[in-house]
């Protein structure tokens, strides 16, 4: 069985260190706030101008001028503060955020990763991603491992156009962890109830199996 | 206007001078921290082949879609333009040049453009259809895309308090890009909620220094929530 968009957030909530400064995407990553380990403290950016973002609001609190990058109502945790979207950039391209977790279409065994763009369909734009996967040096990738069809998405090299080059370690699927170097996919971590067999169906890319493959813990 | 007294009356008084053809910055993310008023007198007035460098586009009659909607708009700057079903049969017929350039970029384009720098070197973007046709260098073993600033004719910002000489206050995230865009513009424009005398604001929690501003009018705003997300109680 694939692992559930929850527990896929659940999964990632692991890379999460005391102390970290988070940017988290739109989708599955935002799901990672609610999985934040126990005992630790992190601090969550919002590239439209806030690090210290808080849970949604109440109907009462809800406030036209406080969103995130998402576009939804939030509020402000203790320690936050604002800024204007040069400076929020400045933080994200200078390599100050700690972690980065962010949806993918495709990645390749290069660390490649197409995520804004599908040609012939409706060009929305990279918001902050192509930003986001410049500067940060920790980025995690959340994806579907294939598609509706079982094509994979896990790529020898991506097909649809780029949103960073060689800047993605670690991706996160409904099936595997994996680790991207040395040219290769490595298979960290399967999903509980996934065959090592699916997951070598699955990815198109090179891919290198370790002597066992130990389940994610959720 | 008197000195450094930047205080109009009339949104007309505000846009004096903007005329067909000009290139504007429109503050805001979102519809959060938009000149909602700057934005409907444009619509009123009527001026057409605007290039607006602008996050986002607004929604379908909210922000700069109300400018879409008659046909104001012939080039657009923006990082995401995913709301908004106007922007895109215009965007898709031709009517509408779109030039989507990454958030950071965007926003770094405007802060250099406003700081007086022509141009600069960012890693974001390079090795992707960003980079074609422009200047590349490798500095220190990574490679980097030349990407030239902005500047407008006007910008038309947002701001949460103003005093009379233009000093501005935001709040909250409705800051987002009206600061930088405040310093871009040859004319800069706010509008306000609230505008105090000259020396009641304290100099320490000044955004934005009276010094990039032109003109101050207050308004009364909608400040419309596209994605009102609550908690379970």
């Amino acid at each position: 069985m694939a692992v559930s968009r929850e527990q896929i957030a659940q999964r990632i909530a692991q890379e999460l260190k005391d102390g970290y400064y988070v940017n988290l995407g739109i989708g599955i990553p935002t799901l990672v706030a609610n999985y934040i380990p126990e005992g630790i403290e992190v601090m969550l950016q919002s590239e439209n101008g806030l690090l210290g973002m808080g849970e949604f609001p109440t109907e009462e609190n809800v406030d036209a001028d406080l969103i995130n990058a998402g576009k939804q109502t939030v509020t402000m945790a203790k320690g936050a503060s604002l800024f204007s979207s040069a400076e929020s950039f400045a933080m994200i391209r200078g390599g100050h955020v700690d972690l980065t977790v962010l949806g993918a279409f495709e990645v390749d065994v290069s660390g490649n990763i197409a995520s804004w763009m599908i040609p012939g369909k409706l060009i929305k734009g990279m918001g902050g991603a192509m930003d986001l996967v410049a500067g940060a040096e920790n980025i995690v990738v959340t994806m579907m491992h294939a598609d509706k069809k079982g094509n994979s998405k896990i790529l020898d090299a991506c097909t649809l156009p780029l949103t960073g080059a060689q800047c993605i370690k670690k991706v996160v699927t409904d099936l595997a962890v994996l680790e991207i170097k040395d040219g290769a996919f490595h298979l960290l971590e399967r999903a509980p109830g996934v065959s090592v067999e699916e997951i070598i169906e699955k990815t198109a890319g090179k891919l290198i199996l370790p002597d066992v493959v130990p389940v994610m813990k959720l | 206007m008197a000195g450094l007294n930047k205080v109009v009356t009339s949104y007309q008084e505000a846009l004096a001078g903007l005329t067909d053809g000009m290139t504007l910055m429109v503050g805001g993310f979102g519809l959060c921290g938009i000149p909602e008023n700057l934005i409907t007198t444009m619509r009123d007035i009527g001026v057409t082949d605007l290039t607006c460098i602008s996050n986002n586009a607004g929604v379908d009659d909210f922000g700069l879609g109300l400018l879409l909607q008659k046909n104001q708009i012939k080039k657009i700057y923006a990082s995401y333009v995913g709301e908004n079903a106007l922007f895109e049969k215009q965007m898709l017929s031709g009517e509408l040049e779109v030039v989507l350039t990454p958030q950071g970029t965007l926003a770094e384009k405007i802060r250099a453009g406003g700081a007086g720098i022509p141009a600069f070197f960012t890693a974001t973007g390079y090795g992707t259809p960003i980079a074609e046709g422009k200047e590349t260098r490798e500095i220190d073993g990574r490679h980097y895309i030349l990407e030239p600033s902005l500047t407008a004719d006007f910008a038309l910002i947002k701001a949460w308090k103003a005093d009379t000489m233009g000093n501005l206050v935001y709040r909250n995230t409705a800051m987002n890009f009206n600061p930088m865009m405040a310093t871009a513009g040859k004319i800069t424009v706010v509008e306000v909620e609230e505008i105090v005398e000259a020396g009641e604001l304290d100099p320490h929690h000044i955004h934005t220094p009276g010094i990039y501003v032109n003109r101050v009018i207050k308004g009364t705003f909608e400040k419309r929530i596209e994605q009102r997300t609550v908690k379970a109680r």
